[in-house]
């Protein structure tokens, strides 16, 4: 098969320091799909910009030729001139990135924003531009190509722009499409559409794609070849059936014992309920208002939370898992009292057995700062939520020093032995959080919420913002202390393969609305509300003879109203939650 | 129509404020004990001088000055009857200066249009020096090109206006043959327009021009610089990048765009800031703007002069800032949407 794309021992490194690309060469065939997996830091982003040569003013390639084949004639990408680059940026070989809103100007119409490769490359007039953006939009899905035409970047969801950005890049009819991370960014239904877009887009322009990705379910998925790096190195290369299959490479075994799976379980057991409830959300639900309403006019409400009703058993893991615009974060926040639930809401918090239930909405300010004690939140973003200038020591010992409890000495004591808990090292205590890794940061932010020695953990998506095998790590510690430390954990994940490790209980949230509820594996060997199925569907299996069914994807991802007659609500009410078996709760009129 | 919209409501709360505005500047004035009129009177009686004060008395009678302040206010303000029925500001009486003995109208009269034009002339350098220049030290950042604007900013800012007024006036008629002082060449003063007088005062009108402006532009340049260099490294510079735009365009069309925010912003803060700042320099350079005339109002207690200057100075700031939002709605979508939804 004729190359297309031939990347020969390619190093780049920054200043005069050793390269952070070492020696990689891979090659695209014309038409096919390339994946280049890795984790953060290794390298894959940089190796597909220094296709384009767009890479950070403080990197250079040090070595190695990337040669394209232009009809017949290869050019050394690497040393070509920049104004000849130019026309082959969004021309011949274009790109898409990971964060749609950020990667598409506010200020200028998605129409003009994608226009502007035709004017630029084929000269088009305002009118043919317009037309040919037109017809792409409705190639890549937009239902409305006028209106998308003239929206701005704001207007769309996340799926929609990145819709919009496909369409930039393929619009100048590209033989090689570059995408980084396309759907990192996106939810798990929504990232199933785009990829299913991106294989109907290059089965009928037959162009050639390198798929820039950390998960093995998205590479199974899609590509033909895959190319397996790590610290700048290639560490395994060849062809997907091959590296999936069996592969050779004990790094690339190692990423696949940490890719998340969905198990499949067969005739699971139903368990009796447990009486005692640590925390219980009853009838919660919340409302903001978008617009301030004035006399003429009514303000603008939505309703992020609605009827909600869970319960956490004590020692027990629930879930809520849902999408962005949910309302499980919110649930989350309304649990720790820091934010108000609507008139009507109830949470109930019993630190133990015996004590009595206190009211979590309605705590006095002295009963609040003991309730904070006990429930404690550990955060998704562990780079943004430890202070950059405090010593680790002062992060752990902080919320001691806000509850007076213990001498100087013994809160030290107290943070020493925290960062043994969490599997890290009492010699770090002196240090800022910029020396660790992410994973290490997590450590540090669960070790921080267990200073106070709580009872309940409220854990917003903690491993979201990690690679795949640091993931695992930190869910086998949250496992562990779980066991050791007797904690109860309110749980809330976007992606039910974690879900389905961790919970005892998952609740599937939709729009505000509890729309099933079940233990992990009656959920998942017997899902019944069709958005639960589209997301079983939609999550991407490191398996390439189980690819993702788009068709169970698109018949519950969308709006309550596009589901079957059976779960659509009628008027905006919604079908009430009924009881199947023992324990497993379906929002339906069935 | 949602801009008309949002023009005809952003008017009206300008009228708004500039109501309490007026309200304040009158308290203010007035809150030193006596007035220009009952220190006059206290004077000539020391001095013996009865017969001076009976018409003091009269003035004093014929101004409302023996008046309530609040009533003092709205006659002022022109919507409640005075001595001579409606007669204030609404009616386009601006009052009485007694420092320079004439009316308001006469005494600011033409330094009202030479101040707008000064000030206006300023703005124009301010944005037409900071734009380029700003871009420019963004794009070549660290390099000799950002290192010697920046210098020059700096120095800009640092030296004192006056200072600066002095060694340009000096070096310009030197070696330019620049006027020195004042806005116009003295035979064309109370002539009517004409080509010569207008070719006059616009060489007049250089080194103030300069003066007033530089610490502006300066300021104003390490602010877009700042802003440019964030935006420079967001994605979407990097998609225009990979989509083939060229470099200059790059920069104009996206990251500029977004970067303009502040800059436009800055229309409302600049001209208080200008017109204050241009008081010294006024009386420095024999400006004939209505900067000497407030400094002189303000210590002798002319209220109504004074009251008049600092509401137009007011006017001015307010209308900066209206023509700022306004600007701002129309070259940004996403205040424009908000503007929408309120």
């Amino acid at each position: 098969m004729q190359s297309l794309l031939r990347v020969n021992d390619l190093s780049i490194g920054f200043g005069s320091n050793k390269p952070t690309v070492d020696r990689v060469s891979f090659t695209v065939n014309a038409g096919e799909t390339l994946a280049l997996v890795g984790e953060s830091g290794s390298g894959k982003t940089l190796s597909c910009r220094a296709i384009l040569r767009i890479l950070p003013s403080s990197a250079q390639i040090r070595s190695g030729e990337i040669v394209l084949n232009c009809g017949g004639n290869d050019i050394d990408l690497a040393k070509l001139g920049e104004r000849k680059l130019r026309s082959i940026r969004g021309d011949r070989v274009s790109m898409i990135f990971q964060e749609p809103m950020r990667s598409l100007s506010p200020l200028h119409r998605i129409g003009d924003q994608v226009g502007e490769v035709l004017k630029l490359h084929r000269n088009s007039s305002e009118s043919v531009a317009k037309r040919e953006v037109l017809a792409e939009f409705e190639r890549v899905g937009f239902n409305d190509p006028e209106r998308t035409y003239c929206a701005y970047p704001f207007e769309l969801s996340g799926g929609m722009q990145q819709r919009a950005m496909i369409a930039m890049a393929t619009v100048a009819k590209p033989e090689l499409l570059i995408a980084d991370e396309p759907t990192t960014a996106l939810d798990m239904t929504t990232q199933a559409q785009v990829l299913g877009l991106l294989k109907k887009l290059q089965a009928e322009s037959g162009m050639a794609l390198i798929l820039v990705t950390h998960d093995l379910g998205v590479v199974a998925n899609m590509a033909d070849q895959v190319v397996v790096m790590n610290k700048g190195r290639v560490m395994e290369a060849g062809s997907s059936d091959l590296v999936l299959g069996s592969p050779a490479h004990p790094y690339t075994r190692k990423l696949f014992a940490a890719a998340p799976v969905i198990p499949e379980f067969v005739d699971p057991a139903a368990q009796p309920r447990q009486s005692d409830i640590i925390l219980s959300l009853r009838d919660v639900s919340k409302t903001y208002g978008v617009r301030q309403g004035s006399a003429w006019s009514p303000g603008t409400t939505i309703q992020a939370v609605n009827g909600v009703n869970l319960d956490v058993p004590r020692g027990k893991v629930v879930a809520i898992v849902g999408e962005s615009g949910s309302g499980k974060s919110t649930c989350a926040r309304i649990a720790l009292g820091a934010e108000s639930s609507d008139a009507g809401g109830q949470v109930l918090f019993k630190e133990s057995p015996q004590a009595d239930a206190i009211e979590v909405q309605s705590l006095n300010p002295m009963d609040r700062c003991d309730f904070q004690r006990k429930a404690q939140m550990v955060f998704q973003d562990p780079h943004s939520s430890l202070s950059p200038r405090m010593q680790i020591v002062d992060a752990l010992t902080e919320p001691l020093d806000i509850h007076g409890i213990g001498t100087p000495a013994e809160r030290r004591d107290r943070a020493i032995e925290l960062l043994e808990q969490v599997g890290l090292d009492p010699s770090m205590l002196r240090r800022y959080p910029h020396a660790f890794s992410g994973g290490q940061r997590q450590r540090l932010s669960i070790a921080r919420a267990l200073a106070l020695r709580p009872r309940l953990l409220v854990c917003d998506e903690p491993t979201s913002a990690l690679d795949v095998s640091v993931q695992a790590q930190i869910l086998d510690l949250l496992e562990d202390i779980r066991d050791r430390l007797q904690l109860s954990y309110l749980f809330i994940s976007h992606d039910l393969a974690v879900v389905a490790r961790i919970a005892d209980e998952v609740a599937v949230m939709r729009r505000g609305r509890i729309i099933e509820q079940a233990p992990p594996e009656l959920l998942l060997a017997n899902p019944r509300h069709p958005y639960t199925q589209a997301l079983i569907a939609a999550h991407p299996e490191p398996d390439i003879h189980r690819p993702i069914d788009l068709e169970t994807v698109a018949m519950g991802a969308g709006e309550p109203d596009t589901w079957p007659d059976a779960f659509r609500y009628t008027d905006g009410a919604a079908p009430p939650l009924k009881q199947f078996e023992s324990n497993h709760l379906v929002r339906t009129h069935a | 129509m949602d801009i008309l919209k949002f023009a005809v409501r952003r008017v009206a709360t300008m009228m708004l404020t500039l109501l309490l505005v007026s309200a304040l500047i009158f308290l203010i004035i007035n809150l030193p004990p006596g007035d220009y009129l009952s220190n006059q009177i206290a004077e000539l009686r020391s001095t013996g001088q009865e017969s001076g004060v009976a018409k003091a008395e009269f003035l004093r009678h014929e101004y409302a000055l023996d008046r309530s302040l609040p009533e003092q206010y709205l006659i002022w303000l022109g919507v409640w009857p005075g001595p001579h029925g409606f007669s204030g500001i609404l009616q386009g009486d601006f009052g009485w200066s007694f420092e320079f003995n004439k009316p308001v109208s006469e005494v600011v009269g033409s330094a009202l249009w030479m101040t707008i034009m000064v000030n206006l002339v300023a703005v124009l350098f301010v944005y037409l020096v900071a734009l380029p220049l700003g871009v420019l030290a963004a794009a070549r950042s660290r390099t000799w090109v950002d290192y010697v604007t920046s210098f020059v900013g700096y120095l800009g800012l640092a030296t004192p206006n006056f200072l600066l007024a002095l060694i340009l006036f000096y070096y310009g008629n030197k070696y330019f043959n620049l006027p020195i002082g004042g806005l116009m060449a003295s035979e064309f003063e109370g002539q009517p327009m004409s080509l010569d007088k207008i070719k006059s005062v616009l060489l007049h009108l250089i080194v103030p021009t300069f003066v007033i402006g530089t610490a502006g532009a300066a300021a104003m340049m390490q602010r877009l610089r700042a802003n440019m260099l964030d935006e420079l490294n967001k994605p979407y510079v990097t998609t225009a990048w990979a989509k083939g735009v060229p470099p200059a365009k790059l920069l104009t069309k996206y990251p500029l765009r977004v970067a303009f925010n502040p800059f436009v912003a800055d229309i409302g803060n600049l001209i208080p800031s200008l017109i204050s700042g241009s008081v010294l320099v006024s009386v420095v350079l024999g400006l004939q703007t209505i900067g000497p005339a407030l400094l002189a109002a303000l210590k002798s207690q002319d209220q109504f002069l004074a009251g008049f200057v600092l509401l137009f100075v007011a006017a001015l700031t307010l209308i900066g800032t209206m023509v700022s939002d306004l600007l701002l709605v129309l070259l940004d979508p996403r205040i424009r949407f908000g503007a929408r939804e309120r």
